[in-house]
């Protein structure tokens, strides 16, 4: 136990030869090869910002929302996620069919996705969860700052569980 | 009318999707980030928890834009509601309404029915099921596929990366199955 802690990223920045980043398919990962600071770091809380304006006044954050979607009641949901695809697909396209660069001037890579059950497993938990709490993991922190601090349970619940798959991840079926 | 009170009614979903769908591209071009957002819980954990475990082990501090993105959806939230908020209460079909009135929800005033997110349930069963069970659910879930609705339905379809696919499908098999069959039993056992 003790020598576990000893090594506790806790305690020293985390040794890269231990990056076990990819190890779940790296939703989310950054590729950029220089490092950024503190001010760099800033515009991605900028982009936050407006991503929580367009959550909270689209109506996306909230329970109503996703019950109409699972109830089919209404074209809401489906009509923002599927135009969401839409333009995500049209700029991925964009940016691979004229090689446009990062603003540092690095090419854009994007890592694939490997299949593995856990997209079944896990994706149904997590459906049943989304149903539940009328939240994925985004709404969460933006129904939090609407003033539904309630959320922040459900919030630290999902770390809890983040941490569980950690701790039992090796005797899971993937 | 004015600009602010145009902003203060709900943006249709023509609006909002391509909005959201730009944060691909503003991402990837910005610093070559690919988006998604539970990861930032896994970031968490490996910040604060990591307990020597191998999934936590890796250099956090490098994906730190990630807690700076949901640190601005936080504050986001906060714009969204306080200074552009809608005056006027939150439209639900009304099919939806019907259902849900006769599973017991009585308040259709705000975005999240009041009934249930109210701060004063937190320690009672209601807190339990609805945040702590649901919670512990979207977090062990979304990390076990690997991503959430931005990582997989957005980023990964974007991408056309057929995992992507198969999660999302399963995302919303678990949502159906659970509206139509769980949550009605769920409702009840709080009322």
């Amino acid at each position: 136990m003790e020598k576990i802690h000893q090594h506790s990223p806790l305690a020293e920045p985390a040794d890269t030869e231990f990056d076990n980043i990819r190890i779940d398919g790296c939703d989310g990962a950054n590729r950029q090869q220089s490092t950024e600071g503190f001010t760099a770091n800033l515009k991605y809380l900028i982009v936050g910002v407006l991503f929580g304006i367009v959550f909270v006044k689209a109506e996306i954050v909230s329970w109503f929302r996703i019950q109409e979607m699972f109830r089919l009641d209404s074209f809401h949901m489906y009509g923002v996620i599927g135009s969401a695809v839409v333009v995500g697909l049209l700029s991925i396209w964009l940016i691979k069919r004229f090689n446009i660069k990062t603003i540092s001037g690095e090419t854009v890579s994007i890592s694939d996705k490997t299949f593995d059950k856990g997209q079944i497993y896990g994706g149904l938990l997590f459906g049943i969860g989304w149903a539940i709490t009328g939240a994925c993991p985004g709404p969460l922190f933006a129904q939090i700052g609407a003033g539904y601090l309630a959320v922040a349970v459900t919030l630290l619940s999902a770390i809890a569980g983040t941490w569980v798959y950690g701790f039992v991840r090796a005797r899971l079926p993937h | 009318m004015n600009i602010i009170e145009l902003l203060k009614k709900p943006w249709p979903w023509y609006v909002a999707g391509p909005l959201i769908g730009l944060t691909v591209p503003v991402l990837l071009l910005l610093g070559n980030k690919s988006f998604g957002i539970s990861s930032s819980l896994r970031h968490i954990c490996a910040a604060v928890i990591p307990a020597g475990l191998p999934f936590f082990k890796y250099n956090w501090r490098k994906e730190a834009w990630n807690l700076f993105f949901v640190a601005g959806i936080m504050v986001g939230g906060f714009a969204g509601n306080f200074w552009l908020g809608n005056p006027d209460a939150i439209v639900v079909a009304g099919d939806t309404r019907q259902k849900l009135a006769a599973l017991g929800i009585t308040d259709f005033s705000g975005l999240m029915p009041a009934d249930i997110f109210a701060l004063s349930n937190v320690f009672t069963l209601k807190g339990l099921i609805f945040f702590v069970l649901g919670g512990f659910l979207v977090g062990f879930g979304t990390r076990y596929a690997g991503g959430c609705t931005s990582g997989h339905a957005i980023m990964g379809l974007s991408n056309l990366q057929w995992p992507s696919l198969v999660a999302t499908v399963s995302f919303m098999i678990g949502g159906f199955a659970c509206t139509h069959l769980l949550l009605p039993f769920l409702l009840h056992l709080v009322r």
